[in-house]
């Protein structure tokens, strides 16, 4: 696993602009598809988790909005948007 | 409400190929992106090949944003406990014109806009495209930050997801196998150290690939190019292949491994991560491209499926600011004909295929199916690693003679599989 203090420091580099509602969710009685834990290794930004209660969450603070959660997981499990414009991560270099 | 003539979805290159081409020749163009700026949302590796692009867009590379010129290659079979290394610098990589770049694309992106406002576009930043409007089965323009916005034509060039696209029902979402990640850092490094590390002279670049351990036997690679004052450095990995590894590692525990490579550790040294990025590539080829038209809709760059993964490299920039030209070309028929049909718009594909871009897609159409071989990634740089190893070893005592060395690691089974993925090569 990739230590996380460590990729959220370097998340904490890029430049993000608040936005209104999350734009990725989790789509409702989803969170215990297999699908959806597939996200958690496969996040570039480790924003998929396990939950306590079991079932995955998402914790859209740091998305990258590389797409690789919707292409992984399908839009069965998540309800996948871009954020509005003029917010969420403004790459400086890309 | 506004009626255009044509409105381009995405300020990506594709779109600012579109946008700069069609404002040259008089036509009235919105470019609608979401970013703060034109590239704020892009991702590449950070390599550009100009000589296929070169005529399309003639005035422009004189003043374009370049990093650097590349004069050394290099590749490396990256295997778990050795690599082998190979270099290459050629004296035409030196002359001008030089064959590719590195780039940077929040720099490079925000340059294009310019030029494509300066010919006479409009673009709006911080706008997003949320629906297009349809009506008698033509798409007629698109709702976007809360306006209705309208035009003979929309180009969806909003890059490998394509939501624009999807949501005129000309595609559906894409399917693991044909996409790959990237992950990537920029590092800040001083440019006298980037010149010394990598041998360059002045403005000099290199460009160095990894297979094998570099994605920890994954399908996908590692790179390494050298910015002015930085080193863009990442991964690139195969969804399917990262689903089917299952749990552990994690894609960002990837990048921190490739990271620490030996081979990597000391190029990097004394340098500070200025960004972390990610962005899913297409790279299912010819036979994973999307719709290329509908009806009042043509689709460019990474929106269509444009990118091409020819084995070592990614490449997509000039398939994006090529289809973007086509795209502009087509639509400047259609506005002639009076006519934004389907059947009018077609002729966009008749263009790409008249070009290198769908000339390059047939050419490497097996490329995905031959590369999707795991013995290229997992086994080949650890057999080449086990080879140069024996070959390089001076034991306490004799040492073997070389023909028996090589026929341990080259056994008959070996040769038999070598044989047939040869025969899987030749396709390419
Ligand atoms: C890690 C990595 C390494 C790569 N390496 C190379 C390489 O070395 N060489 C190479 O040639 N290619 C490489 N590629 C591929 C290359 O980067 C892409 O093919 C190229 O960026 C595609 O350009 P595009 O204009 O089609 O799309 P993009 O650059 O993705 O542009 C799409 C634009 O549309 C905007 N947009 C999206 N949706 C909307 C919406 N709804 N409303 C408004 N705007 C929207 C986005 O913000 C963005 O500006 C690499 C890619 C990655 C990720
Ligand atoms: S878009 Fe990318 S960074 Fe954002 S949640 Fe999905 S996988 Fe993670």
């Amino acid at each position: 696993m990739s230590d996380s203090t460590a990729l959220k420091a370097k998340l904490g580099l890029d430049i993000f602009k608040p936005g209104g509602e999350p734009h990725i969710k989790i789509k409702p009685g989803m969170e215990k598809d297999p699908r959806l834990q597939q996200a958690i290794n496969i996040c570039p930004a480790g924003l998929y988790s396990t939950a306590d209660k079991g079932g995955v969450v998402l914790n859209i603070d740091g998305c990258l909005e590389c797409g690789t959660c919707r292409i992984a997981c399908g839009t069965d499990v998540l309800e996948w948007s871009y954020p509005e414009g003029g917010t969420g991560v403004q790459f400086r270099f890309g | 409400m506004e009626k255009f003539d044509v409105i381009i979805a995405g300020a990506g290159l594709a779109g600012l190929a579109a946008a700069y081409t069609l404002a040259g020749n008089g036509l009235e163009v919105l470019v609608l992106e979401r970013g703060d700026y034109p590239g704020a949302k892009n991702v590449t590796g950070g390599r550009l090949y100009v000589n296929p692009i070169r005529d399309l867009f003639q005035d422009l590379w004189d003043e374009a944003p370049l990093e650097r010129f590349i004069v050394r290659e290099g590749a490396v079979l990256m295997a778990r406990n050795h690599s082998v290394s190979i270099g290459y610098a050629g004296n035409e990589l030196r002359a001008e014109p030089h064959q590719s770049y590195s780039i940077l694309r929040a720099k490079f992106d925000r340059w294009l806009a310019e030029q494509a406002e300066a010919k006479g576009a409009m673009l709006l930043t911080k706008v997003r495209v949320d629906e297009v409007i349809k009506e008698d089965e033509k798409i007629v323009g698109v709702l976007a930050g809360g306006d209705e916005l309208r035009a003979d034509v929309v180009i969806a060039c909003d890059g490998v997801l394509s939501l624009v696209s999807e949501k005129a029902g000309l595609r559906t979402p894409g399917s693991p196998h044909d996409y790959a990640v990237g992950l990537k850092e920029v590092i800040a490094l001083d440019p006298a150290v980037i010149n010394d590390r990598f041998h360059l002279e002045g403005n000099e670049g290199a460009a160095l690939l990894f297979i094998g351990e570099a994605t920890r036997g994954l399908f996908g690679g590692g790179f390494l190019y050298t910015n002015k004052e930085s080193i863009s450095l990442g991964v690139v990995i195969g969804v399917q292949s990262l689903l089917e590894a299952g749990s552990a590692p994690d894609a960002p525990a990837m990048l921190d491994a490739f990271k620490q490579r030996p081979e990597i550790a000391p190029l990097i040294r004394g340098g500070t991560t200025l960004e972390y990025a990610a962005h899913v590539i297409p790279e299912g080829g010819y036979k994973a491209l999307g719709p290329l038209y509908g009806n009042g809709m043509l689709v460019a760059g990474d929106a269509a499926g444009l990118a091409l993964n020819i084995g070592f490299t990614v490449r997509g920039m000039e398939y994006a600011l090529a289809s973007g030209y086509y795209a502009a070309q087509a639509v400047l028929r259609a506005s002639a004909a009076r006519n934004f049909n389907s059947e009018t718009l077609a002729i966009y594909k008749q263009f790409l295929e008249e070009s290198f871009v769908l000339k390059d897609f047939k050419n490497f159409q097996e490329t995905p199916a031959v590369l999707g071989n795991p013995r290229f990634i997992n086994h080949y740089p650890e057999l080449v690693g086990d080879l140069m190893g024996q070959i390089y070893r001076v034991p306490p005592g004799p040492k073997d003679r070389l023909y028996p060395t090589m026929r341990k690691v080259f056994t008959l089974t070996e040769m038999w599989s070598q044989l047939k993925d040869l025969r899987d090569v030749s396709k390419i």
